[in-house]
């Protein structure tokens, strides 16, 4: 098994920190794991992707020219990273943020989650991006939820360890999600 | 009758000819520096950070461990050899272009750390090793070889007081600038050099002591007149005396 | 994988491997892609009895890693290309002085302030010298984040081994890219004589590092010793990986991130049918130049990819003495994909057999 996937959204959206669960729940699971950041020069409200590979074998590029998967969290990351994806791979849409007409790929499985307003839904908008990671291990299988679950205690700090359980109940809806979203 | 030794060469210095141009008060600085660390039996526990310049020779002359700092670098290599070697005595001895030109980032910062070393400034108002061009301690008015005209301050400012400028970092323990004129003012300077010494022992932070001194080969002057300018001309604008000394009460 | 492994930063991996080297010392100034090293230092240097000091400038940086290493003590600095720029005074005096210290540069892009993407554009500046006079630093290119950290504690014995200055040569893409690392601190075990450290002279007579050698010929032999260690660094420390280079019609040079793309590339080709190896240089200086020669005298033609516009491919080329060497270069801006180095295999790979 390897796998490959690229999260982009805005800075601030929690891209980085969805892209490291992944990696440590794959590294739970005794995988082969790479993380790889790119950013811009500001700290928040620019533009922030990473790529994630998960993979039984030593891992060569940790820079992947056609994905497994994108998940994208607004428009923007749509228009550069959809033409990307490897013909039957998968997308991940947050439809709260892209209008669901800019999608153009026939070739790839498409899951449409208006993460933002089911965070809202939940009481904090903020979990946009755990909806989607759970979204996604649910879709691609390439990680169970319970690893990732168990990754929130390695990306959260302990100061705010309260908010584990709201993640996971994010999470969970996200995966339910994918029985409902595929377009 | 029997004969009493009154004076000799001390322990640090080792037995060398200074190479220093006749009238020169390097070779008076070196001494008083090596006896001040006799003085506190500190030899063996002293390394030294040589610069740029005239003063690059000083592992020649001093019997302790040097390390030779690129120009203007002295007080940043001094602060590395004193941190990994906290129970060692550090000092670096620099010229004005080293420390007051191209060093002075190094300078002030090493002195706003408060790093616990001791710098001994030698100011002669003009680069000597190199051929004696204009300095920035250059006085108005002094010709130099890279100010035929003499300093002019529309042209290149006026010469800075490094002494009055580190006295006021928190950093600094102790601050004098000190000369070799008089009798008076050799005391004066000897007391100023032990102090230095004394407070880096005690750990007191950092320690400058400025020496203004003679250069006659690039003033074109004999050693008797260069004194006489030291004194006439430099004295008046760069003052003797202590601008910082902190009492111990204030490191506590 | 067996061994317990954590998901650790590029550039933290640094950082671990200099405090599991028994480096207590380190020096530095804020700058992107690498401050993650500064900042983990901070935290755990004085944790083990040593210090952190965040210097006024690059250039107070090497000075004061210069004097901390001057007393023996393991003790290094860290910066990104304009940052290693300022730096190259010091390193010429350290380099001249003899001084063991470790200077890591997770280069970014320039000319200039050029930008914060991964780049290889320093390979000249790390190989060929940097700051003035004929010295060489001894120069290590990881491309994972084990490998950073392996080689950051291998960096500490060869600069004592060779009382030399050694660069750790890695990128933005390596510094920053997370992989699971398994820490095996090493043994510690007999360390290189330090009969040069300046300690204070009790009861020896003293010690002097310096540069400066004025007298009739003694400059001369200090540079023909200086020559020596280099030769012996070329005897005794070339490293590199070949990866199915022996059956191969085609070796693809490639070290640090731009290998670690590529290999994924050879990969490919190879599943593609392709006989394609990959010959990575593991130490830059010194150049595994005999390795690379060997493949090109059995006929095999080079293909360099780099993320620059063509700097190793000048070693490349001395080493394949008139072999075919091809070349792919990726100034800094976008990293290359694998697929778009396939693409580029696939292009020249048939031309190689006529």
């Amino acid at each position: 098994m390897k796998n490959s996937v690229i999260m982009a959204g805005f800075g601030g959206q929690g891209i980085l920190l969805i892209g490291n669960m992944l990696a440590y729940a794959g590294l739970a699971e005794g995988k082969h794991v790479t993380y790889m950041p790119a950013y811009g020069v500001e700290m928040r409200g620019g533009t922030a992707n990473c790529t994630v590979v998960v993979s039984d074998e030593p891992i060569g590029s940790p820079i992947v020219g056609k994905p497994d998967a994108v998940i994208v969290m607004n428009l923007p990351s749509l228009k550069k990273f959809e033409s990307w994806i490897k013909p039957g791979g998968i997308l991940l849409v947050n439809t709260s943020l892209v209008p669901p007409d800019q999608q153009t790929r026939e070739d790839i499985t498409a899951y449409s989650i208006p993460a933002n307003d089911l965070a809202t839904g939940m009481g904090n908008a903020r979990l946009a991006n755990m909806i989607l990671i759970g979204a996604y291990a649910e879709a691609a299988g390439v990680v169970s939820q319970d690893s990732l679950i168990n990754s929130l205690s390695k990306v959260i700090s302990e100061r705010n360890a309260r908010f584990i359980p709201q993640n996971i109940k994010a999470i969970k809806l996200g995966a339910g999600q994918v029985h409902l979203a595929n377009a | 009758m029997s004969e009493k030794r009154v004076f000799s060469r001390p322990q640090t210095l080792k037995d060398a000819p200074f190479h220093f141009c006749p009238g020169c008060h390097h070779g008076i600085a070196h001494r008083m520096v090596a006896e001040a660390i006799d003085k506190f039996n500190l030899r063996e526990k002293t390394i030294g950070v040589a610069s740029v310049g005239c003063s690059v020779f000083l592992y020649d002359y001093f019997d302790v461990d040097v390390i030779e700092a690129p120009h203007g670098r002295a007080a940043a290599v001094a602060t590395g050899v004193k941190r990994a070697r906290k129970d060692r005595i550090v000092f670096s001895y620099q010229g004005d272009g080293d420390l007051a030109s191209i060093g002075i980032a190094e300078t002030v910062h090493t002195a706003n750390r408060g790093e616990n070393i001791t710098i001994i400034f030698i100011n002669n108002t003009v680069y000597g090793m190199t051929g004696g061009q204009l300095a920035p301690t250059t006085l108005l008015g002094q010709k130099t070889t890279t100010s035929p005209y003499g300093r002019d301050f529309m042209q290149d400012g006026y010469p800075i007081r490094m002494t009055e400028i580190l006295a006021t970092l928190e950093g600094t323990a102790f601050a004098a600038r000190v000369a070799f004129t008089t009798p008076k003012n050799i005391n004066m300077a000897k007391k100023a050099i032990e102090k230095a010494f004394q407070f880096q022992k005690e750990e007191m932070g950092f320690t400058f002591v400025e020496v203004l001194s003679a250069c006659p080969t690039n003033w074109g002057l004999n050693a008797i007149d260069s004194m006489k300018r030291v004194e006439e001309e430099m004295i008046p604008y760069f003052p003797l005396g202590i601008f910082k000394e902190r009492k111990a009460a204030d490191v506590l | 994988m067996t061994e317990a492994h954590d998901l650790v930063k590029g550039n933290e991996a640094v950082a671990m491997g200099a405090i599991d080297a028994g480096c207590l010392y380190y020096f530095g100034y804020p700058i992107t892609p690498q401050s993650d090293i500064p900042e983990y230092l901070s935290y755990h240097l004085p944790r083990v009895g040593g210090e952190f000091v965040q210097a006024e400038s690059e250039v107070a940086a090497i000075n004061m890693l210069m004097g901390a290493a001057a007393t023996g003590t393991r003790a290094m600095t860290s910066s990104s290309s304009p940052g290693i720029s300022l730096m190259q005074e010091g390193i010429s005096y350290i380099a001249g002085s003899e001084i063991p210290t470790v200077i890591v540069n997770m280069s970014r892009s320039g000319p200039g302030l050029g930008g914060i993407a991964p780049s290889q554009g320093d390979y000249f500046q790390a190989v060929k010298g940097g700051g003035h006079g004929d010295y060489h630093l001894l120069v290590l290119a990881p491309n994972s984040v084990q490998e950073l950290y392996e080689l950051t504690i291998l960096a500490f014995d060869l600069a004592e081994k060779y009382r030399n200055p050694v660069m750790i040569l890695g990128d933005a893409m390596i510094g920053q890219m997370k992989e699971p690392l398994s820490r095996r601190p090493p043994e510690k075990g007999e360390k290189a004589s330090k009969d040069w450290a300046l300690t204070g002279a009790e009861g020896r007579p003293q010690r002097v590092l310096k540069s400066l050698y004025l007298k009739d010929g003694e400059l001369t032999a200090h540079n023909w010793k200086l020559h020596e260690k280099y030769k012996a660094m070329q005897e005794n420390e070339i490293r590199f990986e070949a990866l199915m280079t022996e059956d191969a019609d085609f070796v693809l040079v490639a070290f640090g991130s731009a290998a670690r793309i590529a290999r994924t590339s050879v990969l490919m080709a190879r599943e593609a049918g392709m006989k394609v190896g990959l010959f990575r240089p593991i130490t830059l200086f010194p150049f595994p130049e005999p390795q690379l020669s060997a493949l090109a005298k059995t006929g095999k033609p080079f293909f360099v990819v780099e993320l620059n516009t063509g700097q190793m491919l000048e070693d490349v080329k001395i080493a394949a003495a008139g072999n075919r060497v091809d070349f792919f270069g990726k100034p800094p801006g976008a990293l290359p994909t694998p697929e778009e180095i396939f693409e580029e295999i696939k292009n020249i790979y048939p031309g190689t057999k006529g």
